[in-house]
C-alpha cells in the first residue's frame, strides 16, 4: 500500500542530485563532496540526529502568528533543557491551517500539525515527546524512504487539499530550507541548468522549451519557447531577460510564495533562459510590499554567485549572466511588458504601441524576453524530466500544471498546483472544501481584474487556456477568488472597475475615461433613491442602456492588454448574472445584502428586549427607544453600516 | 534632515536616469515621505528637472508626499479581502482613528494606507501595522488592535 501511496503522491517529481554537478561544483568548495551520501541523506533530512521542528513562515505564516508559535517553541526547548533544531521554512499552500508546525524526531518520518499558534505549542510539544499525536492538531505525515511511518496517523498527500494536485512549481515549498542551497542541491536542484549548459546549445534549449508546450504562465499564454527563439535569432550583443514578479494581480500571491519558499528554483529557472537566449544581463521587476521575497532573493544570489551557479563563467563554461534586483513601486500597469521596461528604465510605467515587441527591441531598445516568475520555475522541470514528459501532462493546448491562490468564501485557502485540466468544480469543492458555513457557492473569479466569473452552471469547466475564454475567463496569473450566495456580482464588478480606473495610468483615452464612465454607471446601480431628483434618475438609466456597448469599445480600442480586458469583469457578469444588475435596476434591491443603499435594516418588536445594545453602538444615533422596550431605526437617518445587527444578542435586526 | 536627504541622494552620483527609482525609494524608507527638498537634490545629483521626478513619484502608489504616522496601517483591499468584508474594516479603521485613507492622524501616531494586495489572501481580510500583519480582521477586530498600539504609546 505503502507504494502505491508515493505513486500517487502530489510531490513524486522529487529529483535526486546529479554526481557531475557535485563535481563541478567541488571546484568551489562546495560543502558536499560528489561522494558523501551520508551527507546528501542529512541535507535532504532523510537521516537525523536529534529532533527538528520545522515553522511555516511565509508572509502568510508570520501573518496567522508563526514569530510568535517560533518563541514559544524556543522557550519550551530552554524550559525542559532540550536540544532541536529549528527551521524556518516556506509555506507548503495551505494558508487556511497557518501557522504550521512540522516535527520530525530521528528515525521517524515528518509529521505535520496545523494552527499552533503560541498557545497550543506546550500541550503539542508535551504529547508528541511523550510518543502521541493529538489527532485534532495532526494535519498529515510526509513520506520517506529511510524512516519508519507513525501508526493511524494519515498521510499529507492523502489529505482532501494536497490529494489531487500535482507539484512540480512547489514541489520544494514549505519543505525545504530556503536559505540553503546545498539542501536545494541535494535534492536535485541546479542538475537541469547544468544539463542545459553542458549537454544542450542555446537553440537546442529554446526547442526543448518550445517542445514541451510550455506556455507564459503570468496571463497572455504565449508559447514560451516560441518568444524565447524570437529573442535569440535577433542580432545585438546585448540582450536582457527579465522576470516579472510585480504580483500586482489582487488576489494572487504564487509568485511570493515560490519566491520565498524555493528562490533557487526561480534563479536557476532564470540561468537557463538566459543561457537560452543569449543574455548576459537579467532583472527581477518585484514587488517592494514583498520584503521577505526580496531577502531571500538578496539571500538566493549571493549564495548562487559564490558556487559559480551565477555571474561569470557559470559552472566553467563561458557563459556569463548577471542579475539585479528591481523594486516595483505600486503599479498595476507595471505588469504589462512595455510599462514594465518604462518603470525599470526610471520613467512612468507606461506602456508603449507593439510592434516593435520587446523580443526584437526592449529595454534600452535592445531585444528583451519578459517572463512571469511562474513560467521561469517551470523550467527546471522541463530540463529534468524532458519536454516530452512535461508535454504528456495537461490537455491538447495546454501542458503542465498551473498554480492558482485558491481564495474568497471557501474552507481551504491557500495554493494549490493542479494538472491542466482539473475541473474548476474539483478545485472548489475537492480540494478547497466548497463554501464554509454551508453556503451556496455562486461563482469563481478567476485571472484577476482582467479576468472573469465563472458561475455553478459552468463550473465543470477544464482549466485550459482556450476553455477558459470560452467563459468569459483568463487564465491569467491565477488568482481564483471563491464567493458564495452572500456576495453581490454588481459589487464586485463595481469593484474591479474602481481598482482598473485608479490603475489606468492614463495613456489612452478608453481606457483613462471610459473605465470611469463605466464605474459611475455602476456607482448609480448600486444607489438608491434617497435624494435623487428626476434628472439623476434618468442618467441613471441612460448609464445603463449605454453600459453595455461602452464596455465592448474599451476593450476594442485599448493601447495595451490591461485597458483591453478592463470590462472583462463587468462582461462576464453581465453575461451570467444579468438577473441581479436587473434586480439593482428595477427593483433597487440587493438580496446578497451588500449594496448598503439598497437595504433597509428594521428592528423586530417582537425580539427586541430593549437592552440599547445597539442605540448606544449606532454611529448616527438612528435608533430610538427606552431601555426594556422595543427600539426602532429611523429611516432617514440610518446609514446602513449594519452595526446594530452584528451587536445584537437576540437577532431581533433584519434587513429587507 | 536637509543633510541626511544630501547624504543619502550622493550616493547616486553619476548614475543615470534608471536610478530615479530607487532614489525616490531609498529617500522614503529613511526619511518616510518625498519631501520638496529631497526632489529638488534629486535633480541636481540625478540631471532631471523637478517636474519630471514629480511625474514619476505621482505615478506610483509608493510614493508619499506627507509624513507618514508612528504606526502606518496599511489596510489590504484585494479581491479576496473585498470578498470578506474588507470596506467595512476599512470603514471601521477611519471611524477609530477619526481620519481618512492616506491621511495621518494630528497627534502623528496613526496613518493610513490603502492598498491593493498584501499577498496573503487566504488570511482575509489583512490588516498590517509597522509590518506586523493581522489576520481575519472583521470590523469588531480593530478597535482591539488599534487600543494594543495606543496603549503601548501610553506605557512607553
Amino acid at each position: 500500500m505503502n507504494n502505491n501511496i508515493i505513486e500517487n503522491n502530489c510531490w513524486k517529481e522529487a529529483g535526486s542530485v546529479s554526481p557531475e554537478l557535485l563535481k563541478e561544483l567541488s571546484k568551489k568548495q562546495f560543502s558536499v563532496k560528489p561522494d558523501d551520501a551520508e551527507m546528501i541523506k542529512r541535507l535532504t533530512r532523510e537521516k537525523i540526529d536529534r529532533p527538528v521542528i520545522y515553522i511555516g513562515a511565509g508572509t502568510c505564516g508570520l501573518g496567522a502568528g508563526a514569530k510568535a508559535t517560533r518563541k514559544q517553541i524556543e522557550k519550551y526547548l530552554a524550559d525542559n533543557n532540550m536540544n532541536a533544531d529549528i527551521l524556518e521554512v516556506g509555506c507548503i499552500g495551505l494558508c487556511s491551517a497557518e501557522p504550521l508546525v512540522d516535527i520530525q524526531i530521528p528515525g521517524k518520518t515528518r509529521v505535520s500539525f496545523k494552527n499552533i499558534t503560541a498557545e497550543k505549542v506546550a500541550s503539542l510539544l508535551d504529547n508528541f515527546f511523550s510518543g502521541n499525536i493529538p489527532e485534532d492538531k495532526v494535519l498529515g505525515q510526509f513520506h520517506s524512504q529511510s524512516s519508519a511511518p507513525w501508526d493511524n496517523v494519515p498521510f499529507l498527500s492523502q489529505h482532501p487539499f494536497f490529494a489531487p494536485q500535482k507539484r512540480w512549481v512547489l514541489i520544494n515549498c514549505g519543505i525545504v530550507d530556503p536559505l540553503n542551497i546545498e539542501e536545494y542541491v541535494s535534492r536535485g536542484g541546479y542538475a537541469s541548468l547544468f544539463t542545459a549548459l553542458t549537454k544542450n546549445n542555446p537553440t537546442e534549449v529554446c526547442d526543448i522549451v518550445e517542445k514541451s508546450g510550455l506556455r507564459g504562465r503570468g496571463g497572455g499564454g504565449f508559447p514560451t519557447g516560441k518568444k524565447w527563439k524570437f529573442a535569440a535569432s535577433g542580432k545585438s550583443e546585448q540582450k536582457y531577460l527579465i522576470c516579472n514578479a510585480d504580483e500586482g494581480d489582487p488576489g494572487a500571491f504564487m509568485d511570493r510564495a515560490v519566491i520565498e519558499g524555493d528562490p533557487f528554483r526561480l534563479l536557476e529557472g532564470m540561468t537557463i533562459a538566459a543561457y537560452g537566449i543569449g543574455a548576459s544581463k537579467g532583472y527581477i521587476y518585484i514587488r517592494a510590499e514583498y520584503p521577505l521575497a526580496i531577502e531571500r532573493l538578496y539571500h538566493a544570489m549571493e549564495k548562487a554567485k559564490k558556487y559559480g551557479l551565477l555571474g561569470h563563467n557559470i559552472l566553467g563554461t563561458d557563459f556569463n549572466f548577471d542579475l539585479t534586483i528591481k523594486m516595483g513601486a505600486g503599479a498595476f500597469v507595471c505588469g504589462e511588458e512595455t510599462a514594465l521596461m518604462n518603470s525599470i528604465e526610471g520613467k512612468r510605467g507606461m506602456p508603449r504601441p507593439r510592434p516593435p515587441y520587446p523580443a526584437v527591441s526592449g529595454l534600452f531598445g535592445k531585444p528583451t524576453i519578459i517572463n512571469n516568475v511562474e513560467t521561469l520555475t517551470n523550467i527546471p522541470m522541463i530540463f529534468f524530466k524532458g519536454a516530452d514528459y512535461f508535454s504528456s501532462f495537461g490537455t491538447p493546448t495546454s501542458k503542465g500544471t498551473k498554480v492558482f491562490a485558491l481564495s474568497g468564501k471557501v474552507s481551504r485557502t491557500g495554493l494549490v498546483e493542479i494538472e491542466m485540466g482539473t475541473t474548476l468544480r474539483d478545485i472548489v469543492f475537492k480540494i478547497g472544501g466548497g463554501c464554509p458555513n454551508g453556503k451556496k457557492y455562486k461563482a469563481a473569479q478567476i485571472g484577476g481584474p482582467s479576468g472573469g466569473c465563472i458561475p455553478d452552471s459552468q463550473a465543470d469547466i477544464e482549466i485550459d487556456y482556450e476553455k477558459l475564454k470560452t467563459v468569459g475567463a483568463i487564465m491569467g496569473s491565477g488568482g481564483l477568488v471563491v464567493m458564495d450566495e452572500n456576495t453581490c456580482m454588481v459589487d464586485v464588478a463595481k469593484f474591479f472597475m474602481d481598482f482598473i480606473q485608479r490603475e489606468s495610468c492614463g495613456k489612452c483615452i478608453p481606457c483613462r475615461e471610459g473605465t470611469k464612465r463605466l464605474l459611475e454607471i455602476l456607482e448609480n446601480i448600486t444607489k438608491g433613491r434617497k435624494g435623487k431628483s428626476e434628472e439623476e434618475s434618468l442618467l441613471r438609466m441612460q448609464g445603463i442602456i449605454t453600459m453595455e456597448q461602452l464596455a465592448r469599445v474599451i476593450g476594442s480600442t485599448s493601447l495595451c492588454g490591461l485597458g483591453q480586458t478592463a470590462s472583462n469583469p463587468v462582461l462576464s457578469t453581465l453575461r451570467w448574472f444579468r438577473n441581479e444588475y436587473e434586480e439593482h435596476i428595477f427593483d433597487r434591491h440587493c438580496s446578497a445584502g451588500v449594496c448598503k443603499e439598497l437595504i433597509e435594516y428594521s428592528i423586530d418588536e417582537h425580539k427586541c428586549k430593549g437592552c440599547t445594545l445597539c442605540a448606544r453602538k449606532c454611529p448616527v444615533s438612528a435608533i430610538m427607544g427606552k431601555a426594556k422596550t422595543p427600539h426602532y431605526i429611523i429611516p432617514d437617518k440610518c446609514i446602513a453600516c449594519g452595526q446594530c445587527k452584528s451587536v445584537c444578542p437576540f437577532d431581533a435586526v433584519f434587513t429587507k | 534632515m536637509n543633510e541626511l536627504i544630501k547624504k543619502i541622494v550622493s550616493e547616486f552620483k553619476g548614475e543615470g536616469r534608471d536610478k530615479l527609482i530607487p532614489v525616490l525609494q531609498k529617500v522614503q524608507s529613511e526619511i518616510g515621505f518625498i519631501s520638496k527638498e529631497a526632489v529638488v537634490e534629486i535633480g541636481s545629483v540625478l540631471n532631471l528637472p523637478s517636474s519630471k521626478i514629480y511625474g514619476v513619484a505621482t505615478f506610483y502608489n509608493q510614493f508619499r508626499f506627507e509624513p507618514k504616522g508612528k504606526y502606518h496601517i496599511l489596510v489590504c483591499r484585494g479581491t479576496a479581502c473585498h470578498v470578506k468584508g474588507s470596506a467595512d474594516t476599512l470603514e471601521a479603521v477611519e471611524r477609530e482613528l477619526g481620519i481618512k485613507a492616506g491621511k495621518t492622524s494630528r497627534d502623528g501616531l496613526f496613518s493610513i494606507e490603502v492598498v491593493a494586495c498584501l499577498g496573503a489572501c487566504g488570511l482575509a481580510p489583512l490588516l498590517c501595522v509597522n509590518d506586523e500583519f493581522y489576520a481575519n480582521v472583521s470590523r469588531d477586530k480593530v478597535s482591539e488592535i488599534i487600543k494594543s498600539y495606543r496603549k503601548r504609546e501610553s506605557e512607553a
